[in-house]
């Protein structure tokens, strides 16, 4: 009866009120702007467009951050339940736009140094965040689907535009294949959910899973939906595309599409893991968690490009991030969020110096290259050190309260033996993070490298990541209360 | 004692470095101009610091100068500083070297003098953080902070393989700590407290829980990072290289106040939050520092580098420290401490000292030297009392803290004092055989002839160690009567179970 009630009032809602398009707006403005700027784009000249495209493309991220904040007073549900607006769908939104603010202050350097047309790529940023927001605030598994689908083809086309050089091209499709049909992988995990549950709704799904009979068609399609999600956040075993991707995409992208979707994909593993009660989840994560961590640290050893590292590196980041997925939702999740958040930040500021330093063609990303850097670009070296600090997990940084909220909150669910082989990857991963500080500080310079002042845009980048950077490792409090309690309100 | 000075002291303390640091940050390169700023800092906070022994209750025991305030909610992580006996001198001794390393640097560092400085300058913070802080948390946090600027300090300005050395450095301490660290978690797990003076009063009244099972692991956890610091047989390798390597500069701080970091944590995390494990523990941990003492001596006796011979004789000396610590005896632990403070002097000295002559001829190598004492009388002088110092003549501060090391020791069990004594002897005889190799006898290189005698930056950095070596082996009280009260409510719970072994 219940249900029949339900239906009918959904039937009299055919039409969406203006409380739904509030609780899309963050959305409706990365679109509106992503157009404008594929709109302004032929009208202006090819080689002055770039900074115009730019400085829409940032106010249009700008105005997404100020419709989230709006969009805050308006939680609840919308389109027929596909969408919910609540205090989670707030923190990966303002956490998206944020990053996408930071990659475009980065791109503006970048696009003109490597000579690159910004209509697109601006336009493809915008539109790719719309798939990330959409994300983390799609209860539906079908819109997820969707909204995926819109931020991965984004990110593919992205991954390609150094189109000059081959291992972007490379990238570039590799990603698409690979990625193509890790999402098919999703799409079967939903179908089987749907055949198990009879419904594609996070809620719905929580609730018949939780009421006991669990049919074993759940556990498959969980996991296929994990395959799916696992290749998005480089998760181990689906974690082969990453160096390749990351070594030939542009810089700037590398530190878009390693943060702002990997946090979207990480909000939908977090629904899904938890809101709609996932059965077998523990064993899942644990095994993908520990294979992260430790090959993405043991394959981070041997690389030479920065760029191949910081790929690895970002690896075994997902897997310290699922520790925490293994662990108990109330402290589990917002755990995850923090580090989502604090990795955003430490990882989108690492690549914003690894961009301006490559210089025109991405030249200089091999180790060799940062030989001295700490000698002839003070500033830049040192900003560099406190994102690899904060990587390493060095206290005053956010990148030390990150792995303390997920490792303490995997003790409190007893999992010791996967929080040892996290304590020991941390060790490990220290060391390749200090041979990029070592030879920063502690190598003569290589004399041809010139490096250029950092413009004002990039300037700015910095300084907001390095503010969050610090801001998180001293003051972690209010981001980690926030995290708990939109935990707590989906959490029944 | 509760003005509003006296609650902030300790923030100041620690805090001006690192607000000198941050304003160097933004200083333009003038290399001058930031020598001075460094030296002008840092002779603050040493005056600042002096506030404490000053206003210091001498027969009082507990935390002095203590300050709370919540920090961080989740986890319970409170801004808790506060010193006893022990840990205020440390922390004088932090603020007294830190201003001669920077005269002791004014030449030898030439190149990118600026972060030098900073480096330097952060690196004090962290030495004092270490020492006031009594939230396991924050204590931590400042542990771990000290390795940065140090690593960096010999990476960037060190000798011949100092990447190597400051990579071994980092990596070594940082891997152990990373068991204290564990060990910090399972305690706040338990209690949910990262507090010191909490944590210990549930441990002694059996509140927390499976403590039992756990503590020997949890006294390991600390053991382990301590003992490397310190650094103890057989964790010492990276100390020579590391010496040998860094800058001047580092030496001192690495030798003068790093290395007791290890001492002061076992004194206040071992012996203060796991008395029972000490105990049963106690018998390895004397063999291991026995082991120490004789060891260092003796490679200390063959090194041909002066630098690595310093080196040896700290990790000699620190045996003694070890020993003492683990004596459980009043006379050990005021012993112990005293040597902290006393080898933080002497050894600092000769670092320094070590260092003029290594601007002068750039090499270590004792062959390279002899008959310094015609060119250089001065220098010679300085050198020998420093030397006799070290060595523990009476009337000079080496004395006092080995004999009452010894002492503890010999009541603890006759064999530790017997062999203790030996590296008394050792040191005697390494330090002076160098003495004699570097300064007496013919000139025996021509290029020694001419070398120029201690200029007056020279002297003003050593001057002020020789007066404190001396000042402390004529009124060790002055010291011991702040340490004695500490180290006898450290004690406390271990007279207790003697008088219940007795009374069994």
């Amino acid at each position: 009866m219940n249900g029949f009630s339900q239906a009918t009032q959904e039937m009299a809602q055919i039409v969406p009120q203006a409380v739904d398009y509030i609780r899309l707006l963050p959305e409706i403005v990365l679109s509106i702007f992503g157009m404008i700027v594929m709109i302004v784009d032929p009208l202006l000249d090819e080689r002055r467009s770039q900074r115009t495209l730019g400085t829409i493309a940032l106010v249009g991220s700008l105005a997404t951050l100020g419709a989230v904040l709006f969009q805050a007073q308006y939680p609840g549900l919308a389109f027929w339940n596909m969408v919910q607006v609540d205090a989670f769908s707030i923190f990966f939104h303002f956490l998206v736009a944020a990053v996408t603010a930071v990659v475009i202050l980065t791109s503006y350097e970048y696009m003109e140094v490597q000579e690159i047309r910004a209509g697109e790529y601006y336009g493809l940023i915008l539109f790719g965040a719309v798939g990330m927001s959409l994300m983390s605030s799609a209860v539906e598994l079908v819109l997820i689907f969707i909204a995926l689908e819109i931020s991965s083809i984004s990110t593919y086309i992205l991954a390609g535009f150094r189109r000059r050089s081959a291992t972007s091209s490379e990238a570039s499709v590799k990603y698409f294949l690979l990625g193509s049909f890790a999402t098919a992988f999703f799409l079967y995990g939903v179908a089987l959910m749907f055949g198990a549950t009879g419904s594609t709704s996070i809620q719905v799904i929580g609730d018949v899973l939780r009421s006991g009979q669990i049919p074993l068609l759940a556990y498959v399609g969980v996991a296929l939906m994990f395959v799916g999600l696992g290749f998005k956040v480089a998760a181990a075993p689906f974690h082969v595309w990453t160096p390749d991707v990351y070594e030939g995409a542009p810089s700037p992208v590398v530190g878009f599409m390693s943060t702002a979707p990997k946090a979207a994909v990480f909000a939908v593993l977090l629904r899904i893991m938890f809101e709609a009660h996932a059965p077998g989840r523990t064993a899942l994560i644990w095994v993908a968690a520990a294979l992260s961590m430790t090959l993405g640290n043991i394959g981070a050893l041997v690389q030479d490009n920065v760029k191949r590292l910081l790929a690895y590196s970002s690896i075994a980041h997902a897997g310290y991030l699922l520790v925490a997925f293994a662990a108990l939702p109330d402290n589990g999740i917002p755990a995850a969020m923090f580090y989502t958040a604090s990795y955003a930040a430490m990882n989108v500021g690492a690549f914003a110096v690894i961009s301006h330093f490559g210089s025109a063609g991405e030249r200089y990303v091999t180790l060799e290259d940062y030989s001295g850097l700490g000698r002839r670009s003070p500033l830049l070296a040192a900003t560099l050190t406190i994102f690899l600090l904060s990587l390493i997990g060095i206290p005053i940084t956010g990148g030390f309260f990150a792995k303390f909220y997920v490792f303490s909150a995997a003790l409190q669910a007893n999992l010791v033996g996967l929080v040892i082989i996290g304590v020991l990857n941390s060790a490990i991963g220290a060391y390749y993070y200090l041979r990029i500080i070592v030879v920063m500080y502690m190598r003569e310079p290589r004399g041809e490298i010139q490096v250029s002042p950092v413009p004002a845009g990039l300037g700015a980048a910095l300084a907001i990541s390095l503010a969050t950077t610090i801001y998180l490792g001293i003051l972690p409090g209010r981001v980690l209360q926030y995290a708990a309690q939109t935990a707590s309100a989906w959490m029944r | 004692m509760n003005t509003a000075l006296d609650t902030s002291i300790l923030t100041l303390v620690t805090l001006i470095p690192l607000a000198g640091a941050l304003f160097l940050l933004f200083f333009p390169r003038r290399d001058r101009d930031i020598r001075l700023f460094a030296l002008v800092l840092t002779l603050l906070d040493f005056v600042v610091s002096l506030h404490l022994p000053v206003y210091f209750q001498r027969g009082q025991t507990g935390f002095q100068y203590e300050l709370n305030r919540a920090w961080i909610p989740t986890p319970n992580i409170h801004y808790h500083m506060g010193v006893d006996g022990i840990s205020m001198w440390l922390v004088v001794l932090t603020t007294f070297l830190t201003p001669l390393c920077v005269v002791i640097s004014w030449k030898s560092i030439q190149d990118r003098v600026k972060e030098f400085f900073i480096l330097l300058l952060v690196l004090e913070t962290a030495l004092i953080g270490v020492f006031v802080s009594l939230d396991l948390f924050l204590f931590y946090f400042f542990w771990e902070a000290t390795l940065i600027p140090m690593a960096l300090l010999i990476g960037m300005y060190g000798h011949g393989r100092r990447v190597y050395a400051a990579v071994k450095f980092f990596m070594y301490t940082m891997i152990a700590s990373i068991f204290m660290l564990a060990a910090i978690l399972w305690l706040y797990a338990k209690t949910g407290t990262f507090d010191f003076v909490t944590i210990q009063a549930a441990i002694r009244n059996g509140q927390v829980d499976s403590f039992a099972g756990a503590a020997q692991w949890l006294f390991l956890g600390f053991f382990l990072a301590f003992a490397v610091k310190v650094p103890l047989f057989p964790f010492h390798t990276w100390l020579p290289d590391a010496h040998v390597e860094a800058p001047t500069a580092g030496s001192v701080l690495l030798a003068g106040v790093l290395l007791k970091m290890g001492t002061y944590g076992m004194l206040r995390f071992n012996l203060g939050l796991f008395p029972d494990q000490s105990r049963s523990n106690a018998w390895w941990v004397m063999i291991l520092a026995l082991i120490g003492i004789i060891y260092g001596a003796l490679v200390a006796m063959v090194q041909p580098n002066m630098k690595k011979l310093i080196a040896y004789s700290s990790i000699s000396h620190l045996g003694f420290v070890v020993l003492g610590i683990f004596s459980f005896t009043t006379a050990g632990l005021d012993g112990a401490t005293f040597v902290m403070l006393a080898h933080g002097v002497s050894t600092g000295a000769l670092f320094m000292l070590a260092g003029i002559l290594y601007e002068r001829r750039h090499t270590y190598e004792i062959t390279e030297f002899g008959g310094l004492a015609t060119p250089m009388p001065v220098y010679a002088t300085f050198f020998s009392f420093i030397v006799l110092a070290s060595l523990g003549l009476p009337l000079l501060n080496g004395f006092v803290g080995e004999f009452l090391v010894l002492s503890g020791a010999f009541r603890d069990r006759a064999v530790y004092g017997v062999l203790g004594a030996t590296g008394v002897i050792w040191s005697a005889c390494y330090l002076l055989w160098m003495y004699q190799r570097v300064f007496f006898g013919k000139v025996t290189r021509e290029v020694n002839q001419s070398l120029p005698d201690l200029s007056g930056r020279e002297r003003a950095a050593l001057w002020p160690a020789a007066a404190a070596a001396l000042v402390m082996g004529v009124a060790p009280l002055l010291w011991l009567n702040a340490i004695d009260p500490a180290v006898q409510a450290v004690l406390a719970p271990f007279a207790q179970m003697a008088s219940k072994a007795v009374g069994q």
